[in-house]
């Protein structure tokens, strides 16, 4: 486990893993699109509106997975110190607001031809709706801490703090009658004829692969960042020095 | 007695904070079933009719065969079931364009002394089924075979 928290082993693997992510999820998000874009048969109730599903139901997806890798990360930071975990869960956060703002858009295009309306106040649209704003709290805590030099438990704290919101968004529309339908899918059960299937499944591995290279992409970012401040850090430090001798 | 190491002790303390944030969750959402529910099923509303001036939702499938147009034009009537129970809804208005029989509906509105429910905006309710039109030009036998292979053991 240490291992994997070790920034120089963390950058020799990132660095080609980065890449490959980006383009292997580039690839299978399109190849699912224009595959269910090619072959989708109009619904039998919804018509065509049935393409929506396939950039609603992954960034959904991502979204609520997003939070958990937050959540995950936060509780490796806080209980381990690993230096990385604090980092892959800054980096999860934009990835995850994104998702989670494309979720509630398309979901709002897709309310208005099949239900009626762009938007209700049901408990599953108003917990995704607060996720969103958890992700905006959790940046600026975060960020805070990185622009004052804090040490981002209180983020961690947030992030495990929000967790709760998960199961509420997943058994909402389990347990209460609610606008928005019941899961079409769950393990190893699926409500969706399969040729709407594969292509949503394809979709969804393609965005999480992208999702993936983003995070890889962003502690990258967030690691070279740390050496550079580091770096004017000790010079400055050296600089003082120099002076205080002359 | 040994002394915890340090990392364990937080380990264990962020554990149970996990798991009890995590069950309060489910916890909040299975008590609140009731009150946080967006509708009321028909079999609900039979059972415990809501005050006559409380605006209320209901919701359910629309039977088969039960739309009709009233001589106005704009006035409909159809008949929102559950399986067991059954609410007459009056509607006057444009519907949404996926209202249809044997689909899902969410009518806002009050109950009147008949016992019909007098809908002031409806909304079309989609299942967790995704169905391909073709399966409409099949029998019902087939239908139902593709059906239930789609939807399987629930």
């Amino acid at each position: 486990m240490h291992g994997f928290a070790n920034p120089a082993r963390f950058l020799r693997i990132a660095r080609w893993l980065t890449p490959l992510l980006l383009l292997c999820g580039i690839a299978v998000t399109a190849g699912a699109l224009a595959l269910g874009l090619l072959t989708f048969p109009p619904e039998w109730i919804q018509k065509d509106a049935v393409y929506i599903i396939l950039v609603h139901v992954p960034p959904a997806w991502l979204g609520m997975a997003g939070w958990m890798a937050i959540a995950v990360a936060s509780l490796v930071e806080l209980v381990w110190r690993h230096p990385l975990a604090g980092i892959a869960a800054r980096a999860a956060a934009l990835p995850g607001a994104v998702f989670t703002a494309i979720c509630l858009i398309t979901g709002s295009l897709w309310g208005r031809p099949t239900w009626g309306a762009w938007w209700v106040w049901d408990l599953r649209l108003t917990s995704m709706l607060l996720l969103l704003f958890l992700y905006f709290g959790y940046m600026a805590l975060a960020g805070a801490a990185q622009r004052d030099g804090g040490s981002g438990r209180v983020a961690a704290i947030f992030g495990m703090l929000g967790a709760i919101n998960i199961p509420i968004i997943h058994y909402s529309v389990i347990w209460l009658n609610l606008q928005h339908q019941r899961p079409s899918l769950s393990m190893g059960n699926s409500a969706i004829d399969t040729v709407y299937l594969w292509p949503l499944l394809g979709a969804m591995v393609g965005f999480s692969l992208i999702f993936g290279g983003v995070v890889l992409l962003r502690m990258r970012a967030i690691l070279a960042d740390q050496q550079a401040n580091a770096r004017l850090r000790r010079k400055a430090m050296a600089g003082v020095g120099a002076g205080a001798a002359s | 007695m040994a002394a915890i190491k340090p990392k364990h002790q937080r380990l264990v303390l962020a554990l149970i904070a996990l798991a009890a944030i995590l069950a309060a969750g489910a916890l909040a959402t299975w008590a609140l079933r009731n009150q946080a529910s967006y509708f009321y099923v028909p079999s609900e509303i039979v059972a415990n009719p809501p005050d006559l001036d409380r605006a209320v939702r209901l919701g359910g499938m629309v039977e088969m065969g039960s739309i009709e147009m009233e001589a106005d034009g704009v006035t409909i009537r159809f008949v929102v079931g559950d399986g067991t129970a059954r609410v007459p809804v009056r509607f006057k208005g444009l519907a949404p364009s996926l209202f249809v029989e044997g689909s899902g509906v969410v009518a806002e509105g009050k109950l009147a002394k008949d016992g019909t429910f007098i809908a002031d905006n409806l909304l079309a309710r989609h299942d967790e089924n995704y169905v391909p039109r073709e399966l409409q030009d099949m029998t019902e036998h087939q239908k139902d075979a593709v059906i239930s292979e789609t939807v399987g053991a629930k």
